[in-house]
């Protein structure tokens, strides 16, 4: 059997690839197993060369969306094509992707270069070309000295690397990568997730990463899929994502933030909480009365020393804080609105932001993240 | 309130992969195959329950003369009463010895452990045997039997604490030896006393498992044939019963009956060990530490000196038949000789029943491993969905509950059927194969499904991404990481195929006659020092095999140490 090259055979006449289509089109895709539904009729498309984040919560549906589109776990309704071609009720075996597990799934028994070179075979793929292949994957990933060793000899970045190396062999035209960092310890994963950027900008091989760690997905991706209880919830930059959440699910999710229940107050562009009174960009568009949801991140609270006044600021007091290096993380509370505010270490020395202060606070209400209680 | 179901219409048929479809094609040939050989068979033996000797069905009329034969109900009595009290002796026995070998630090712990292997090795008639050479009419220790007699209830139950102490032990290591050492340190923290510790940790840790040691224990004894056909005198049995209803009086109907209701006691052994098997499975974490016990004198001794003598008494058995069999007139001369050795003097068959045993037991391990394991393996990483793998995964585990007389005596009335055109088969060699196959079947499913549910569930799904067929993954893959598992059940299938009794005794014909059996035709004609030859013989043959097994495990993990953690 020669491995299966899409020719743009097999293609509907309606389906023609043409300049600037999507790559991977996603239409409708459900997946219910039993009387439970995982995925509720999601779509998105995936550009050539793009790097899309699923993000959410662990059973979101984001693993889900990913193995329909690998054929390991077909959708029950929906359709979807890939370079043009409807792949939708296709085994994975006929189609066309390399894929990056969570266990990675490297074969024990075999070393490196046999484990990288397992899918280089047939016709295709004659003994020279075969080698030559495994080499320049093995210098691609930088593992280049570790051929001969097997994969229980490697340590676990080691082991992700040729995970990657395996699936990109056969130069798949899609990518997927399975929570791929989530086994490793927290300073390899930081180095590993750009290392797979920059391949992957390199290569320009479209992929799909599913994780559930937010700073993951916000410093690799191009677009990010937020998903929550089988449905997207917002697909965006990570601007987009992290700075005009589209829901207070995504608003809660991305980021850190403190979260409390608003009423839009008058006049317009005026919201009321623990009897605080704040002006708010996002709350003019919303009637008088309304209940809102409302968050704020830590970033996007100004302190100042409790003699100087503005317009919106309130008296807080430090109940704690925390030391991050580059930042201070204090606690704070105002008429029993708890909320936090990241100053730099210098202006904690200047405001002598100690637990007990009362310093004066002020959202900033440009930032202020605001959504309709019963939107 | 639920989320909305998603609509029926345009629901996606996904096309079946080349692998599907021959997994699929494997799980149907297992099916054909197990329905074949073990639920036909005991269907037939259901049906042969409700007839007459002239085919004609009766309804519950044999049942009715069952239950008001005293003799027979005296039997089934008789099976329950010795088979609770050799459970009660065993257990405790086996738990103490297990705990010695899992939680103390004696020394020679390793040599514990193969004496405790040694019983698994011989058929169940050896420690009979022995018992008669040390209890019986010529017995050398006849004086402490205090005018008592050997033959009977107490040479059953001795015989089958010797017999049943493996099994038992065994379960109750594997149960002591997955401890969560954490526990222990906190319980230490927290100062609860030994005693303490012991009744609140290390025994709610061990429960299943003595749960299910004597479930097993109580099984093997009612099931189990040989020991009372050689020391059971008059004392009937079950299993007797249905040797003498089919051997005896011809008469497989009431045989039928007998056999069902051996069977009884079996399932619901099996059905209470599968749930204590369900209850055990959340008892150990991924987090676990596992507990190293610490050297400490006053638990150590002991413990030592309880599994010296235990061993002791094992090694004093086995002994015994071995040193019986060289012996040329048990008690009254015993000079040596190997003349108990020359079987053509006492049974016609000679050694050709040894070698026809090795022959048996040779292509019941290679031919049963292979199908065992590739049917596991296609149940495990096929598809799940439709009734053919739930059917398929029940019928794997059935044989557990099956015991051999009764599996020989549906073999017997489904084969020996005249309509049947695979009654060619009876009487030949293949039909021990295949019943030795199906006996032991369900052991060997259980260790490749542990095998193989211990490998990376996504190999398959990574070698369908690379284009990689799935028979390639599983030569170049699967196989090679479970050789020792398949190592483990081809040696398991010799041995258990070289020791039977039950299995076998109403299915070989005058060409194919087993070493076991010859054992107790030798028996019955009362030549008990060419049985204990002819026993020691198939225990020398099982332990070779062991060996064996334990060299060659060796060799491979010294070979594949390089990519096993």
């Amino acid at each position: 059997m020669v491995a299966a090259l899409d020719n743009g055979l097999g293609t509907d006449a309606g389906n023609t690839t043409g300049i600037g289509d999507p790559f991977l089109k996603i239409r409708d895709v459900g997946k219910q197993f039993g009387s439970f539904v995982a995925l509720e009729r999601v779509s998105l498309n995936v550009l050539t060369g793009e790097f899309v984040s699923f993000l959410g919560p662990s059973g979101c549906g984001k693993t889900t969306l990913l193995r329909a589109i690998a054929g390991l776990d077909p959708p029950t309704v929906g359709r979807i094509i890939q370079a043009g071609r409807d792949i939708t009720a296709l085994p994975p075996a006929e189609r066309d992707f390399g894929i990056v597990f969570q266990s990675y799934a490297l074969f024990p028994n075999l070393s490196v270069a046999e484990n990288i070179g397992y899918g280089l075979r047939g016709a295709a793929w004659p003994k020279a070309r075969r080698h030559q292949r495994v080499a320049e994957l093995l210098q691609l990933v930088g593992l280049a000295d570790q051929t001969v060793k097997y994969p229980a000899q490697l340590s676990g970045g080691q082991q992700q690397r040729v995970a990657l190396a395996r699936a990109l062999a056969a130069e798949p035209g899609l990518l997927l990568l399975d929570e791929p960092l989530s086994a490793l310890d927290a300073i390899v994963r930081l180095h590993l997730r750009q290392e797979i950027r920059s391949l992957q900008q390199r290569l320009g091989v479209t992929t799909i990463m599913v994780t559930h760690d937010q700073e993951e997905a916000l410093s690799v991706s191009d677009r990010i899929v937020v998903m929550s209880q089988g449905r997207i919830e917002q697909i965006g930059t990570p601007e987009e994502i992290y700075c005009a959440p589209a829901s207070a699910f995504v608003a809660g999710f991305v980021g850190r933030s403190a979260h409390f229940m608003a009423k839009v107050h008058t006049p317009t562009g005026y919201i009321t909480t623990h009897g605080l009174v704040m002006p708010a960009k996002a709350a003019s568009t919303l009637l008088y009365g309304e209940e809102a949801e409302v968050f704020i991140r830590p970033e996007d609270v100004e302190l100042r020393p409790i003699t100087d006044h503005g317009d919106g600021s309130f008296e807080a007091v430090v109940a704690g804080y925390e030391f991050l290096g580059p930042v201070c993380r204090l606690g704070l509370e105002a008429n029993g609105l708890r909320f936090e505010a990241d100053i730099t270490p210098a202006a904690f020395t200047e405001l002598g932001a100690l637990p007990g202060a009362r310093l004066s606070a002020r959202f900033r209400p440009d930032r202020l993240l605001i959504f309709p209680a019963h939107g | 309130m639920g989320k909305p179901f998603l609509a029926q219409s345009g629901v996606i048929r996904p096309k079946a992969s080349s692998d599907e479809i021959s997994l699929r094609i494997i799980q149907a040939l297992g099916f054909l195959f197990l329905s074949l050989a073990l639920a036909l068979p005991l269907a037939s033996l259901l049906l042969r329950a409700f007839e007459d000797q002239h085919g004609s069905f009766v309804g519950l009329r044999n049942f009715a003369i069952y239950v008001t034969t005293p003799s027979l109900v005296r039997s089934a009595w008789n099976s329950v009463w010795t088979a609770f009290i050799t459970t009660c002796v065993v257990i405790p026995l086996a738990f103490a010895y297990a705990y010695g070998l899992t939680r103390s630090c004696m020394p020679g712990k390793w040599i514990f452990r193969a004496i405790m292997f040694l019983p698994i090795l011989a058929p169940s008639l050896l420690p009979a045997l022995s018992l008669i050479y040390l209890f019986g009419n010529q017995g050398m220790l006849r004086w402490m039997m205090d005018g008592g007699s050997i033959y009977g209830p107490w040479g059953i139950i001795g015989a089958q604490i010797f017999y049943c102490f493996p099994a038992a032990a065994i379960l109750l290591s594997v149960a002591l030896s997955t401890a969560d050492g954490r526990l222990y340190e906190a319980a230490e923290a927290l100062k609860a006393s030994r005693f303490r510790i012991f009744l609140t940790v290390t025994l709610p840790g061990a429960l299943y498992g003595l749960v299910s040691a004597s479930v097993v224990v109580f099984t093997l004894v009612v099931t189990d044939f040989g020991i009372p056909k050689v020391i059971g005198g008059q004392f009937n049995v079950l299993a007797t019963d249905v040797y003498k209803q089919v051997v005896g009086r011809q008469d497989l109907n009431m045989g039928a009956v007998v056999g069902l209701v051996l069977l009884l006691p079996a399932i619901l052994a099996f059905l209470l060990d599968r749930w204590a098997h369900g209850k055990r499975t959340a008892t150990l974490s991924g987090r676990a530490v596992a507990y190293r016990p610490k050297p400490r004198l006053r638990r150590d001794l002991p413990a030592f000196l309880f599994c010296l003598s235990v061993a002791l008494a094992l090694m004093v058995i086995v002994a015994v038949a071995v040193w019986g069999s060289f012996i040329r007139f048990w008690p009254y001369n015993l000079s040596l000789t190997l003349d108990n050795y020359d079987f053509a003097r006492f049974d016609t068959a000679g050694w050709q029943a040894v070698w026809l045993s090795v022959k048996l037991s040779l292509i019941t391990a290679f031919v049963g491993a292979a199908l065992i394991f590739i049917i596991a393996y296609s149940l495990e990483r096929g598809p799940q969905r439709g009734f053919l793998a739930v059917l398929l995964r029940l019928l794997a585990t059935i044989p557990l509950a099956v015991p051999g007389l009764v599996l020989g005596l549906a073999f017997i009335i489904f084969f020996n059927h005249p309509a049947n055109p695979f009654g060619i088969i009876y009487g030949t060699l293949a039909i021990l194969v295949l019943n030795s196959i199906i006996h032991f079947y369900t052991v060997g499913h259980l260790t490749a499904v542990t095998a193989i549910r211990q490998l990376d569930p996504e190999f398959e799904a990574v070698s369908a991404s690379l284009h990689v067929p799935i028979w390639q993954t599983f030569g170049r893959v699967t196989l090679p990481i479970c050789l020792p598992a398949i190592f483990e059940i081809l040696v398991f299938l010799f041995v258990s195929a070289m020791t039977t009794v039950s299995a076998v005794i109403f299915l070989y014909g005058p060409d194919t006659k087993p070493a076991s059996v010859a054992v107790v035709h030798m028996d019955e004609a009362g030549q008990a020092s060419a049985a204990a030859a002819m026993a020691c013989v198939i225990m020398a043959i099982s332990l070779s095999a062991k060996l064996m097994q334990l060299v060659v495990g060796g060799l491979f993990a010294r070979f594949t140490s390089a990519w096993r953690r």
